[in-house]
């Protein structure tokens, strides 16, 4: 029988272990986590959560569940070093054994070196959410540094609370990594609407005791600032090891690194994209979980095909939720043939992504066609019919 | 959703926690019960377009069927697959 240790309790990870019971595995299952509490889900802390405070509501399988699946869960242990030659991951209660390891250590929040950036408050786990939340318990005057996906929920959800939100972004416009300059301008006009007060292009200068200062000179008076600048993988301890890393530990195909004992998943793996050849790392409770079933498969002998999982996102903003099928890339040309749907295709006129708002159906169908097979642009307007 | 996730229902997924975002927990609704469920959102009607499995009148995404009192008993029908 063999052993699987899975560093890493976030949603991936529970998924690995997860599936390796679905699919008949009967070694000994740990998984590790550095957190306290059962493995939960991160999405609703910057939505529902921020309302209604529910942690129970956060947990991804009740503790019962994973004793009956003979689960090893060990909250709050943290993997200190992989020794490959021994299979063995150290930590603060000694070394655990391994026949496969999965790296399942997701990310953590990017802090720039600003002056001041240590007065600012995070967004990426429980605890960070639970003492954001506390501080809306009252009038505030928020600042909210990056313009991404976390930054813009939040500032949904507080507007909507009452509070007062400045948010400055960087870049030229809201979520640029990830969507089309017509979505990031849709949404700009939409948080602007909500009382939002946007500054684009204006990166944070300094965190100050008062609020923050922007590149332009511009001051914000807030009460409290959340910085919301993207995420970095968390590599460390597979570079240490000597695996490959950059912008995510490197694995191919069938998600394993360059040990045949050692897998990567979800936020901190760099994978081959299956339609454009090329390396991505890709932040979502798809790829997550997708990857962790791909690994699961392949360790009980299912023997998968490569990873080619069609990669899907939402994002729930005041009353539209935002929802991309497929994976654009930056340079990828939009076309917008409807309001609210806009449609990425490469330079092989190819769709590439489908991005809408509130517009469900167009999406689900856009998933299960690019599945099928590639898509051209005659194809693609029949997602509209 | 929750209920059958926290009881180790294996042929639910229940993928995005209940966001209507994935349609991977989809049931039927036996026929006894589809009074007291009620009709599908329109939301969920859209999300359902990529269910797995085939959709049928008696198709609910389980993760919008609020369990109550007056659910006790509910009997519904997994489908094959939830990919």
């Amino acid at each position: 029988m063999t052993t699987v240790v899975i560093v890493g309790a976030g949603q991936g990870g529970l998924q690995a272990a997860i599936s390796l019971r679905q699919n008949g595995h009967e070694g000994p299952v740990v998984l590790l986590g550095d957190e306290p509490g059962l493995p939960y889900q991160r999405p609703p802390l910057s939505k529902a959560y921020m309302f209604d405070g529910n942690e129970d509501a956060l947990a991804l399988r009740p503790e019962s569940f994973l004793a009956a699946k003979q689960i090893d869960y060990r909250p709050g242990l943290r993997a200190l070093q992989i020794d490959r030659a021994a299979r063995q991951v150290g930590t603060e209660s000694g070394a655990l054994p391994y026949d496969h390891l999965i790296l399942a250590t997701g990310a953590r929040n990017m802090h720039p070196p600003l002056p001041g950036v240590e007065r600012a408050m995070d967004l990426r786990t429980l605890a960070d959410a639970r003492r954001l939340r506390d501080r809306c318990a009252s009038p505030r005057r928020f600042a909210v540094i990056g313009g991404g996906f976390i930054a813009l929920e939040f500032a949904a959800v507080a507007r909507k609370l009452g509070h007062e939100v400045t948010l400055a972004e960087a870049g030229p416009r809201l979520m640029g990594r990830a969507v089309s300059a017509e979505m990031s301008r849709d949404f700009a006009e939409m948080h602007r609407a909500l009382g939002v007060n946007l500054r684009l292009a204006d990166p944070v200068a300094a965190v100050t005791e008062t609020g923050m200062v922007l590149t332009s000179g511009h001051v914000v008076e807030a009460d409290d600032v959340l910085l919301a600048a993207g995420v970095r993988p968390n590599v460390e301890l597979a570079e240490a090891a000597g695996l490959t890393a950059a912008n995510g530990i490197w694995v191919d195909g069938q998600l394993l690194t360059e040990d045949p004992a050692i897998s990567a998943l979800g936020d901190c793996a760099a994978f081959p994209d299956a339609r454009s050849g090329r390396r991505v790392r890709l932040e979502s409770v798809q790829a997550a979980t997708d990857h962790a079933r791909h690994i699961a498969a392949r360790l009980t002998g299912g023997n998968p095909p490569d990873y080619d999982a069609v990669p899907w996102f939402w994002s729930d903003q005041a009353d539209w939720k935002l929802q991309i099928a497929g994976l654009a890339m930056p340079e990828d040309r939009a076309e917008q043939p409807a309001p609210h749907v806009v449609f990425r295709f490469d330079d092989q006129d190819r769709l590439t992504a489908v991005e809408t708002i509130n517009g469900a159906r167009i999406h689900m169908k856009a998933r299960k066609m690019m599945a099928a097979g590639p898509i051209d642009a005659a194809q693609a307007a029949e997602l509209l019919a | 959703m929750q209920t059958a996730l926290a009881n180790d229902v294996d042929g639910i997924v229940g993928e995005c926690g209940g966001a209507m975002m994935c349609a991977t927990c989809h049931c039927y609704v036996d026929e006894a019960w589809t009074d007291r469920t009620g009709p599908r959102h329109e939301r969920e009607d859209d999300m359902l377009e990529g269910a797995a499995s085939e959709v049928t009148a008696a198709s609910r995404l389980s993760c919008q069927i609020r369990l109550t009192p007056d659910l006790d008993g509910l009997v519904v029908h997994l489908p094959d697959e939830q990919f």
